[in-house]
């Protein structure tokens, strides 16, 4: 574009980028806070409009011709199917399977960036090789490692882990670097680049699965933010081949800010990313050697008196409880409750659900008021005046072993005290480990008693015990 | 690497501009309450749905007139699909962000 006269809406254009740049980086700021975020998220959105509108209508391709009514109709069309479909997936998907949206979200803007990467390839003018082959590279593993998150999260996937994994996988990217190289440096025809290019594609692909395989479900939100930073880095890339501000801005910015929140999200976890991908978790818990005491249950009828004659409780709810959907009847409860003068307050663990901040979510959508949800922190120092704590389905957040035993696998991170209230109710549907399958001594504590059954179920006949109180 | 050379000369303006972008990226993120580490990875994923106006730019200047020629239809064909993907990043991504802070703000009043 160099070559030609720089018109009025080639200046307008490059504005209008420059604002949506601007309000990417202003959004993302808002999204960082409790008060603005659904502003911030708003910003965002009318930055990205913006820049698809002004494109649509002043872009202009290397020999200055804009857009064309027929190729905008495509383009509207287009636009429009994908926005009507994501749109309603968007609104009809349940709040539990959020995780694994954002995961699929994720999947198709990678898949997109590798395809505006494998087109671009073949195009003679472009003179990015470098960039374009790398955003094909990214942008395909960010697509087929997000689906395979995607699938974990919807339980269609299982784990997979041997210790061949990681070399199987350093295999596979020494692969994709010599390809690249390759491209980048021979003197081949142009048809032998041409299939060598799909090869690197289908190479990068099996990569994003291998890379996702072996890591534990648990740390999918990890990795779905690692993946959601490689999508931005992708479409950088690809702002590259056009010499696109927007694209390379927005791309980069969401790349940093992914990364950032990916060693935020480990360091909630206590665990490092580089522990997260070789995927050592899991298992283990070698701590045999302790006394494990005796389980005690208690029948509902009876955790209904102690719940409804104590003065706080704690209800410290995980995963479990978004899968049994049972936060709606968990919140009748928590009204009962209040109503027979009894302080009902939730406590959050930060990575509580499948996300760090998912637990918030769900619990929102069963009309919980919001100053009831306590972090962590906030509430621990309450912990020994609380009479009674209710763990429903959750397990590894409320587990001890993670202060005194150094051999555990989750030692170190941090968590819930309940073992220091005077009463703990947990609710599980039997002694089975959590999902990082390591050995409870919180079960067997002195002050700990089980209410085993389907969290929904048991909470359905607390909540008719209290009301025959 | 005397590609990688030429490309950092060639573009020495832009890679300024995303050391400074990086660096801004991660101070704007460094305080967030874990509360909002989902919904900002949500809104994070759908900013980086930024790819979409590539795919308006390789549908818009697609030669509709030669279709036939060379691979012209394949890459209109697959300029379409990094639309439709790219469009569902974006709307997905935004409108499923919002829905989620929806809910934060309805009890907070």
């Amino acid at each position: 574009m160099d070559s030609l006269n720089i018109t009025n809406g080639d200046i307008i254009l490059e504005f209008i980028y420059l604002l949506a740049a601007l309000l990417f980086v202003v959004g993302l700021k808002l999204l960082s806070s409790p008060e603005s975020a659904r502003r911030g998220n708003m910003w965002a959105g009318a930055g990205m409009i913006m820049a698809m509108i002004a494109t649509m209508v002043l872009h202009r391709d290397g020999v200055g011709n804009t857009i064309k009514g027929g190729n905008l109709v495509i383009i509207l069309g287009a636009i429009a199917l994908g926005g009507v479909i994501g749109g309603v997936i968007a609104r009809k998907i349940k709040m539990t399977a959020m995780p694994q949206l954002v995961s699929f979200f994720n999947a198709t803007g990678g898949a997109a960036s590798a395809l505006v990467a494998l087109i671009e390839f073949s195009n003679p003018d472009n003179q990015s090789i470098l960039v374009t082959l790398l955003g094909l590279v990214i942008g395909s593993i960010a697509f087929s490692g997000s689906m395979i998150a995607y699938g974990k999260l919807n339980g269609n996937i299982k784990d997979i882990f041997s210790k061949w994994m990681t070399y199987i996988n350093l295999l596979i990217l020494a692969g994709v670097v010599l390809i690249v190289v390759l491209l980048l440096t021979s003197g081949m025809p142009a048809e032998s680049k041409q299939i060598l290019v799909y090869v690197l594609l289908a190479v990068s692909l099996v990569y994003g699965v291998s890379f996702v395989m072996p890591i534990g479900g648990a740390d999918m939100p990890v990795v779905i933010s690692l993946l959601n930073s490689f999508t931005g880095i992708a479409a950088a890339m690809a702002g590259f081949i056009y010499q696109n501000q927007a694209m390379i801005l927005g791309g980069i910015f969401v790349g940093a800010a992914g990364t950032i929140l990916t060693l935020l999200m480990c360091k909630a976890m206590n665990r490092s990313l580089i522990n997260v991908i070789i995927g050592s978790f899991g298992g283990g818990g070698t701590a045999a050697d302790r006394e494990k005491g005796i389980v005690k249950e208690v029948s509902a009828t009876d955790a209904a008196v102690m719940l409804n004659y104590s003065k706080k409780v704690v209800i410290v709810p995980g995963y479990g409880l978004a899968v049994a959907q049972a936060q709606h009847i968990c919140s009748e409860m928590d009204e009962l409750l209040e109503a027979n003068g009894v302080e009902v307050k939730y406590a959050i663990h930060p990575v509580a659900g499948r996300m760090p901040g998912h637990m918030n979510v769900l619990l929102a959508e069963a009309d919980v008021p919001y100053e009831k949800l306590v972090e962590m922190d906030e509430i621990n120092p309450d912990m020994p005046k609380t009479d009674v704590v209710v763990v429903i389905g959750a397990n590894d957040v409320v587990n001890p072993a993670a202060l005194d035993d150094p051999s555990s696998p989750i030692y170190g991170m941090p968590i819930i005290m309940v073992h220091e209230a005077k009463n703990v109710i947990i609710m599980k549907r039997g002694m089975g480990k959590g999902y990082a399958a390591i050995e409870n001594y919180l079960f067997y504590a002195d002050n700990t008693r089980m209410l085993f059954g389907h969290a929904k179920d048991s909470l359905q006949k607390l909540v008719t015990e209290i009301k025959a109180l | 690497m005397e590609s990688i050379l030429q490309f950092f000369f060639s573009n020495k303006e832009a890679i300024f501009i995303i050391a400074l972008t990086i660096f801004l990226g991660l101070e704007v993120i460094s305080n967030v309450p874990s509360v909002l580490h989902t919904p900002l990875m949500s809104g994070a994923n759908a900013i980086s749905g930024v790819i979409i106006i590539g795919g308006i730019i390789l549908v818009g200047h697609a030669d509709l007139e030669n279709i036939t020629e060379g691979s012209n239809l394949l890459n209109l064909v697959l300029g379409i699909f990094a639309l439709l993907f790219g469009t569902l990043n974006v709307i997905g991504g935004f409108v499923v962000t919002d829905r989620m802070l929806e809910m934060f703000k309805k009890k907070k009043k």
